[in-house]
């Protein structure tokens, strides 16, 4: 069982992550209002027992904006790191079971991709693709995809020399058969773990685009655009910043705690017996 | 050591043509007409016709990729909608302030998370040892955009301690610029106020920007050091009654230092795309506040033209990393 022997933050980091599953599913059970309802004469109100984050610069509700931007901020993190992580190991396992000039393509392919920092080459493609929570989305893609080709390529070089591909070679299986039921699963726990690890860093990543004005637009409650908002009037009514803000944080917290916890059990090497 | 340099340089060159394909491709996605962008959408078409013929934009693509190359050779990465200026021209004036900032915040994370990782690993099992590994993982949880607002909130508008916004108060005047770094420029112009004023100016921004350096780097020299820690050598050293003082310099924190450089090389990409919030925020005149304006005015130019000069430094400081691990190392040989 995952939990047998978690630490304390771990398994609170998995009860706020089960808590965000929530806040993604069921929204609308949550959320006391409307989070595109606009309230004109309730602009830049305080937190009150109706409001308790506040309303922002359209009289909308803040907390509900926050528990809505749950499912845009986190569903598209969730769903880049598996874009990415099967786009990304699929070529580095064929890549590396293959090798020669489709091994250095594409490992090449990958370099070009890996020599420019992630942010800045996910803006640059965001920005040619148009603004929009998609294409911030596909741009990330597009940058992580190489990471995933890299590790995969890595291990599927050393499994290729291993005695039981060899004898499954011998015996005749097809390409196909010894990577789909001789190497991917020899792999599987080492891509969970870095996709688990991942999660968070691109969740940073979106809502940075987001943030920068490249990512998610108005009136999506996002939660890197919900501080990009709320960022003019932080200095007069900081509360308006904070519920987008630590709902970013803390998600990325228990993302990592809990891919820690991940790795614990399926890394061999950390593995105790 | 020659011939590994010359392969790393080709392989470098392979990339850098690799990603000028990118940015050239990217920028052609693009649904807007370059022509109309630069003319604006009322110019005459036969201004815009003439444009299209002077920029090579009426030829066939590779022939349009060809022309790209030739220019980028020569350091043109075009003409910036937004300045009206070469995009080359105002890189050389941003860069200056971008490197200020991300050479702080690197020394300042080197020396900080070096000492703290230290301390943690020689203390193991204490008070400071707990802050260095619960403090990182929180730490890599903060959006840097958020870091740099609750700073800004606490430091600037609560305290106020510290100025927001640009290099300089507008009331000091810049000193001579030489190498383009204010901290230096000031010192060697002997300029106390500038260098007071600047140092305060860089703050902020720097501490948002090193966040995540810090993080990692507390983390990794903790690790680097208990490793060092258990090797038979420093048992020998211990053992041959060095003073313990003499041990950790000599013997571990220069062992130590190996994987640490070599991590640390690779996370000034990291602060590079930080830097990008980072200036965003502070409103701080480097090429990563260009590159966003370049962003929201979908000035294509100006984007792609830091993406390839990004790429260019972050390769380049690779490479050094590559070689400054087999001087730190004399058991790694280049080859």
């Amino acid at each position: 069982m995952i939990w047998r022997g978690a630490t304390v933050p771990q398994m609170v980091s998995g009860a706020v992550l089960l808590g965000f599953l929530a806040l993604t599913a069921f929204p609308e059970a949550l959320a006391p209002w409307d989070p595109l309802k606009t309230q004109p004469g309730q602009r830049l109100r305080p937190p009150s027992a109706a409001h308790p984050l506040g309303t922002d610069y359209l009289g909308r509700d803040v907390l509900s904006r926050v528990i809505h931007g749950a499912r845009v901020s986190l569903i598209p993190a969730v769903a880049v790191v598996l874009a990415a992580g099967l786009a990304g190991s699929a070529m580095g396992l064929i890549a590396g079971y293959l090798g020669g000039w489709i091994d250095e393509t594409s490992m090449r392919l990958a370099d070009v991709f890996l020599a420019v920092p992630a942010l800045i080459l996910a803006m640059a493609i965001a920005t040619a693709l148009g603004p929009s929570a998609r294409n911030a989305a596909l741009a990330v893609i597009l940058v992580w995809w190489p990471s995933y080709a890299r590790l995969a390529r890595g291990e599927a070089q050393v499994l290729r020399a291993v005695e039981f591909i060899q004898a499954a070679r011998a015996s005749g299986a097809s390409q196909s058969r010894i990577l789909l039921r001789h190497m991917l699963p020899n792999q599987l726990s080492s891509l969970v773990v870095k996709a688990s690890l991942d999660v968070g860093t691109v969740l940073l990543l979106l809502t940075g685009l987001s943030f920068l004005g490249i990512g998610a637009q108005p009136p999506s409650p996002e939660w890197g655009l919900e501080v990009a908002t709320s960022r003019q009037y932080m200095f007069e009514r900081p509360w308006y910043t904070i519920g987008a803000s630590a709902a970013i944080f803390l998600a990325v917290y228990s993302m990592n705690l809990f891919g820690d916890l991940v790795r614990e059990r399926l890394d061999p090497r950390l593995r105790s017996i | 050591m020659l011939p590994f340099l010359i392969r790393r340089l080709a392989l470098l060159l392979l990339v850098l043509l690799g990603l000028s394909a990118l940015t050239f491709g990217l920028s052609h996605l693009v649904p807007t007409d370059p022509a109309r962008a630069a003319l604006g959408f009322d110019a005459a078409p036969d201004m815009v016709e003439q444009y299209r013929r002077e920029m090579g934009l009426d030829r066939p693509l590779p022939a349009q990729y060809a022309l790209y190359l030739r220019h980028l050779v020569q350091g043109d990465l075009g003409a910036s909608i937004m300045t009206r200026r070469s995009v080359a021209e105002d890189l050389a004036k941003f860069i200056p302030a971008t490197l200020e900032l991300t050479l702080v915040s690197l020394v300042f994370s080197v020396l900080v998370g070096g000492a703290l990782g230290v301390l943690a690993a020689v203390r193991r099992g204490s008070a400071i040892d707990t802050v260095a590994t619960a403090g990182p993982v929180a730490q890599l949880s903060v959006p840097v955009f958020v870091m740099g607002l609750v700073l800004l909130l606490v430091f600037y508008r609560w305290l106020g301690w510290l100025p927001y916004g640009g290099r300089l108060d507008s009331m000091v005047p810049a000193p001579p610029g030489i190498t383009g770094l204010y901290l230096i420029d000031s010192l060697l112009a002997r300029d106390g106020r500038a260098f007071r004023d600047a140092a305060a100016h860089l703050v902020l921004p720097a501490l948002a920007l090193s966040n995540l350096t810090l993080a990692e780097m507390t983390r990794i020299t903790r690790s680097a050091v208990l490793d060092v820690l258990g090797a038979d050598h420093v048992r020998t050293a211990r053992s041959k009654g060095l003073p313990e003082r003499a041990v950790l310099w000599r013997h571990v924190v220069k062992n130590a230092a190996i994987p640490v450089v070599t991590v640390m090389g690779l996370r000034v990409g990291f602060l590079m795309g930080g830097a990008v919030i980072t200036e965003t925020i502070f409103a701080w005149p480097g090429i990563g506040r260009y590159a966003w304006e370049g962003a929201r005015n979908v000035d294509l130019n100006v984007v792609m033209g830091v993406t390839l000069v990004v790429a260019l430094v972050y390769s380049l400081v690779n490479l050094a990393v590559d070689v400054l691990y087999s001087v730190l190392d004399p058991r790694v040989r280049l080859s």
